[in-house]
């Protein structure tokens, strides 16, 4: 691989109180790819995504990202730098007092001067790209399913076509069905607009189904990355009991066995 | 050399550089201006773009919509993807929700209100109703009253509130002695700043204030602390271990403040009077000695015992609206938030209400 990582973390350290969460963590995310991240709970894996859009100033560590150093709170104020990613919060995150559409172009009144004409339609189609169906546009956060609201913060999340997106368990508190619709719609969004997706998840089906690498969190550091296959075979104690479980082999199996149920 | 060219000639618009959201302000204006004196159909020329996205994709769909007829002409993998994908994407869909007109807007919202004034009257009777079977049924059932949170409520309520309810008063009496003085002097009257003081503290002031006081601190704690348990799905997990709610979370509350009350009652009383007291002696040269028994000379029992009467009252009304707001928490955080406030807004105004009852029916009994 030539290319320059898109995000780039190394000797990253994280306390909180006398308690270290992260202990010299280094992380590579190539640009393109669907890079999964697993770890038990407690290990930091939120901690991790909000250190690299910088929400979180780290004790020590260097973060790179688009090629630009993250340095904490006032990187949220580099706009250069915000324009680029898109974040999908664990509960969406969506302003209350406005509406779907509205929501949808907060990030495009805040960086552009559209006409309204122009913005509304940029906002319907990104909610057509979602999967909402087009009554959504005008309904408050709270009128919507949890599904809808993480379609609906989906499409906040690319409002602004990012190269980069990240998602905080997308699947948590979705039912199967709901959370396979969300995982097809990444993986065919991430290929239509080219993104590299940083995703965190404790869905083996997710990782299955989207991932193209994953990186594990232990130990307080990344202590394998690899595709799904490759994990399996690796030989750590919560990685085994991870992948080799009787979770980890449903979702092995059904991963295996779908195609040949649609062929 | 521009990020993004565009070029018309000959019924060819010809985009050269990159058509992404960055330049999307100027592009939309430039395109304004170029493509009005030249209508029909269109060449859209894409061969020179270098990086396109969603939104590019979208303003080349948008072109081709508007003029049926025009065609694409080298558009790259990229751009034919997109626009497939945006192309997929253009349905009609809701924007803005429906908005009345003004005035039937604002005559719903006085007309709910009316609805909603009347009906947490309603609700609010039968959450005391409801308190006072639950502490009928708790005492006969042999269970009684859960005295250790009774214990706990009274420290957080009462003893917590010690300093904030002292200072406050202290400050008041200074302040109506000070402002009593002024007016009384210019009648050679100040010995009545005594009475001034005196009077108006243990019959009104001193539980008024406290009663506020107490709103503002305690019947926001209470909805809030009901709220969460409420959200967290604490109330109902009770209510299938079979324990009663009411029972477990309002009486404890209630019986604290109807407790706690008087007792912070007199005691901002006392810190009223010290502060008059202290204001006196410094401004108006009358010392401790003589304010004291010009005080027993001016302020009637009965002052004292209706302030004192009125604090259990205030205290129980303050209770349980803090609970009953908790209660009605439903759905998200920012019910709480709502909640809260209502109660405090509730708490003072039924408080302010009360004392009015108060003293209309001191009146009609004579003790004034």
């Amino acid at each position: 691989m030539a290319e320059d990582p898109v995000i780039r973390v190394r000797g990253l350290v994280n306390r909180f109180g006398s308690q270290t969460v992260h202990d010299g963590l280094d992380l590579d995310v190539m640009p393109g790819e669907i890079l999964g991240v697993v770890g038990g709970s407690g290990t930091g894996k939120s901690v991790l995504m909000r250190s690299i859009i910088g929400l979180q100033t780290p004790a020590e560590g260097e973060i790179e990202v688009l090629g630009q150093p993250v340095t904490g709170g006032e990187t949220t104020q580099d706009k250069d730098l915000t324009r680029q990613w898109g974040v999908l919060f664990q509960g969406g995150a969506l302003f209350s007092g406005l509406t779907v559409a509205e929501n949808i172009e907060v990030p495009l009144r805040e960086y552009f001067d559209l006409s309204n004409q122009l913005m509304d339609e940029i906002a319907a189609y990104k909610v057509a790209m979602v999967g909402l169906p087009p009554e959504a546009g005008p309904k408050y956060p709270a009128e919507l399913s949890g599904g809808m609201k993480k379609r609906a913060a989906l499409a906040r999340a690319l409002a602004l076509d990012p190269k980069l997106l990240f998602l905080d368990e997308p699947t948590a508190g979705l039912d199967p069905i709901a959370a396979d619709g969300f995982d097809t719609l990444i993986r065919t969004l991430a290929e239509t607009m080219r993104l590299t997706v940083f995703l965190i998840t404790h869905d083996l089906d997710t990782l299955h189904a989207i991932c193209d690498r994953v990186a594990v969190i232990a130990e307080k550091r990344i202590i394998a990355t690899g595709s799904v296959a490759e994990l399996s075979r690796f030989d750590h104690p919560w990685v085994q009991d991870y992948f080799a479980g009787p979770r980890g082999r449903a979702a092995a199996i059904a991963r295996h066995h779908a195609p040949l149920e649609i062929g | 050399m521009p990020v993004l060219a565009i070029g018309l000639a000959d019924g060819v618009l010809a985009f050269r550089g990159r058509l992404t959201i960055a330049r999307l302000s100027e592009t939309e204006r430039q395109l304004h201006e170029l493509l009005a004196p030249v209508p029909g159909p269109l060449l859209i020329d894409l061969s020179g773009v270098t990086r396109i996205d969603t939104v590019g994709s979208w303003m080349v769909h948008r072109l081709l919509r508007e003029r049926p007829g025009s065609r694409l002409s080298g558009a790259s993998a990229d751009a034919e993807r997109l626009l497939a994908e945006v192309a997929a994407a253009d349905r009609p869909c809701d924007m803005r929700p429906v908005q009345q007109p003004f005035w039937a807007r604002e005559l719903g919202r006085l007309g709910l209100y009316v609805i909603t004034f009347w009906q947490s009257i309603l609700a609010l009777l039968d959450f005391i109703g409801l308190t006072i079977i639950s502490a009928v049924r708790a005492v006969a059932s042999g269970r009684g009253v859960r005295w250790q949170a009774v214990g706990a409520q009274m420290e957080q309520v009462g003893v917590n509130a010690l300093g904030i309810i002292g200072l406050m008063s202290f400050l008041i009496g200074i302040v109506l002695a000070q402002q009593g003085a002024v007016q009384l002097r210019a009648f050679g009257a100040e010995m009545f700043v005594i009475n001034l003081v005196g009077r108006a503290t243990f019959r009104e002031l001193g539980i008024l204030l406290t009663a506020i006081m107490v709103a503002g601190r305690s019947a926001s704690a209470f909805a809030a602390q009901i709220g969460s348990m409420k959200l967290a799905e604490e109330v109902d997990a009770m209510r299938t271990i079979g324990l009663d709610p009411i029972e477990v979370l309002v009486l404890p509350r209630t019986i604290a403040l109807i407790l706690m009350m008087p007792l912070l009652a007199f005691y901002a009383s006392l810190m009223a009077i010290l502060g008059g007291g202290l204001f006196t002696w410094v401004d108006l040269g009358i010392p401790p000695a003589t304010f004291v028994q010009r005080l027993r000379e001016v302020v009637p029992m009965s002052d004292f015992w209706i302030g004192m009467s009125k604090a259990p009252v205030f205290g129980a009304i303050i209770a349980i609206i803090g609970c009953h707001q908790g209660f009605q928490v439903t759905g998200n955080a920012e019910s709480v938030g709502q909640r809260t406030t209502q109660a405090v807004v509730e708490a003072i105004f039924m408080v302010i209400v009360l004392d009015a009852i108060f003293a209309v029916f001191f009146t009609a009994l004579g003790l004034d």
